[in-house]
């Protein structure tokens, strides 16, 4: 269990100022909460975390800024699942929440990017406001297909900074030949369950069996310039927008021929070998499609051909 | 890092450069490793994207189906294609499309050697779809440009290994390949002017 020493190290890391604490003490208390008694490893930490703070006779918002011991990261750095970090961000959007275990969710911003962030409802945490900087203390990264975010849970300090903060744009512009629509794209199922946005594989949902799924369009292509390969996701408002074909037209199609594989089939004419151009934010290795342009200007070779003519 | 293997580019190149490509490598001993051309500008190629016109289609299948597609490039230099049962949609584009038309393809290149002693090259089509000719004039500008940059990296770069590759293998002189590059865009030229001419108002 070389996670569970890791937080133990991370614990007595929070309280080296006042306590002289054996981290192998801590696993052990950590080992009998998580093993013994199946609780969940913030939970576990939560109370080991309070156990000391008694000994010591600290409040818990006394443990240093927040987490103490954790890294301060800029959210585009976060490129690993389970680590526990520290944050100053701005909550640039807040979602309406698909679940009521979710007490809110949204996007945190920072100079170097946004990510998105969910705070549990169970977690009891103050109230995050759209468009206020925040120090964030103890939140968990976490990662789904590629695409990273933080999980606020009972743990995290939250403290309201008096200043605003510029939220960089990590969107890139990709231009290239649409060479490929991959495998699970056009008319796909996702996980109905709460919180779940897996997509279905021949009706199952890896975390929650079988399932009746909700019907949503994407497209997963691969642009090409002839240097560069890049993949690129269309949610469902940019699969309409490139294919002209609507969800409803999509479900309607795969009704008549019985058979969802159609739509991606009938999507793929038209598009396929094509060139366009995408802008968007990055999750990963994809780009996700927010404004896209068919290339259809005419070119001009004059450039090419002076170029060609004086080597 | 993720821990997927990376997607190979598709390369650009003119037919005339690309049916000289008769050299194939692999980069490791692992059976599954992808096989490469060389390009003669000094470039290794597993996948190529070419738009074009496709000018004939034919069955030259004796047991299954098998079809053989024609696209020409702006040189008048034809690519070869062939799609069976192991490539149905490819095929089942080569059944259905009626020539001429501007498509795009993507594929794989494949050499076999002829009971003369030749090297054919050509390509085993990933898809086939039909576009427009703005396209296929964009194309042609494209790999242009991407078959200059190779030139002279051929040229210019002698820490080029596929270039010091395309000295050893080939006896071809790149500089046919900077006149393939002129052709197309001469001809995309004369095109774009013709097309002009007609439609200019009297």
């Amino acid at each position: 269990m070389t996670d569970l020493r890791t937080h133990a190290e991370e614990i007595q890391e929070q309280f080296s100022d006042q306590l002289d604490i054996d981290v192998d003490d801590v696993v052990e208390r950590l080992e009998t909460l998580v093993e013994d008694y199946q609780v969940p490893l913030n939970e576990a930490r939560r109370s080991v975390v309070s156990n000391y703070l008694d000994e010591a006779g600290m409040e818990r918002d006394q443990l240093g800024g927040g987490g103490g011991g954790n890294e301060h990261v800029q959210v585009a750095e976060v490129d690993e699942p389970e680590q526990w970090i520290d944050v100053t961000a701005k909550v640039t959007e807040l979602w309406e929440p698909r679940s009521d275990s979710v007490g809110q969710v949204g996007l945190l911003g920072d100079e170097s990017g946004t990510i998105k962030f969910t705070k549990w409802a169970k977690s009891d945490l103050a109230e995050l406001e759209e468009g206020k900087v925040y120090d964030l203390g103890n939140v968990v990264t976490d990662e789904y297909e590629g695409r990273y975010s933080v999980k606020l849970n009972s743990t995290t300090t939250i403290e309201e900074r008096d200043e605003d903060l510029e939220v960089g744009n990590d969107d890139v512009t990709v231009e290239g030949a649409l060479v490929d629509i991959q495998s699970g794209s056009g008319l796909i199922k996702r996980c109905p369950e709460e919180d779940c946005t897996r997509v279905l594989q021949n009706g199952r949902c890896s975390e929650h069996g079988e399932g009746e799924g909700e019907f949503d369009l994407r497209i997963k292509g691969v642009l090409d310039d002839g240097d560069e390969v890049t993949e690129v996701i269309f949610d469902q408002d940019a699969t309409e927008e490139l294919t002209g074909i609507t969800l409803d037209e999509a479900k309607e199609m795969a009704m008549d021929a019985l058979d969802t594989e159609v739509v991606a089939d009938e999507m793929s004419e038209g598009i396929l070998g094509y060139y366009y151009r995408v802008t968007g934010p990055t999750f990963g290795r994809y780009v996700l499609v927010n404004d896209q342009e068919r290339l259809t200007d005419p070119v001009d070779g004059e450039a090419a051909l002076i170029r060609a003519r004086s080597i | 890092m993720s821990g997927a293997p990376t997607r190979e580019v598709a390369r650009r190149v003119f037919a005339d450069e690309f049916n000289d490509a008769s050299y194939t490598f692999k980069e490791s001993d692992d059976e599954r490793a992808p096989v490469y051309v060389l390009l003669p500008t000094g470039e290794r190629a597993n996948r190529i994207f070419v738009v074009g016109t496709l000018t004939e289609t034919e069955d030259v299948g004796e047991d299954s189906e098998y079809w053989q597609g024609r696209v020409v490039d702006p040189n008048g230099d034809t690519f070869f294609m062939y799609a069976g049962q192991y490539q149905p949609d490819a095929a089942s584009m080569l059944r259905e499309l009626e020539p001429p038309a501007y498509v795009s393809v993507v594929g794989k290149p494949r050499t076999y050697e002829t009971d003369e002693g030749e090297v054919n090259v050509s390509l085993r089509p990933e898809s086939i779809s039909k576009v427009d000719e703005a396209t296929r004039d964009r194309w042609v500008v494209e790999t242009a440009e991407r078959t200059t940059e190779r030139i002279q990296r051929y040229e210019d770069d002698e820490t080029n290994e596929y270039a010091e590759m395309a000295r050893e293998e080939y006896e071809l002189p790149v500089e046919n390949y900077r006149r393939t590059v002129v052709g197309a865009l001469e001809s995309l030229e004369e095109e774009q002017r013709g097309a002009n001419e007609v439609s200019a108002p009297e």
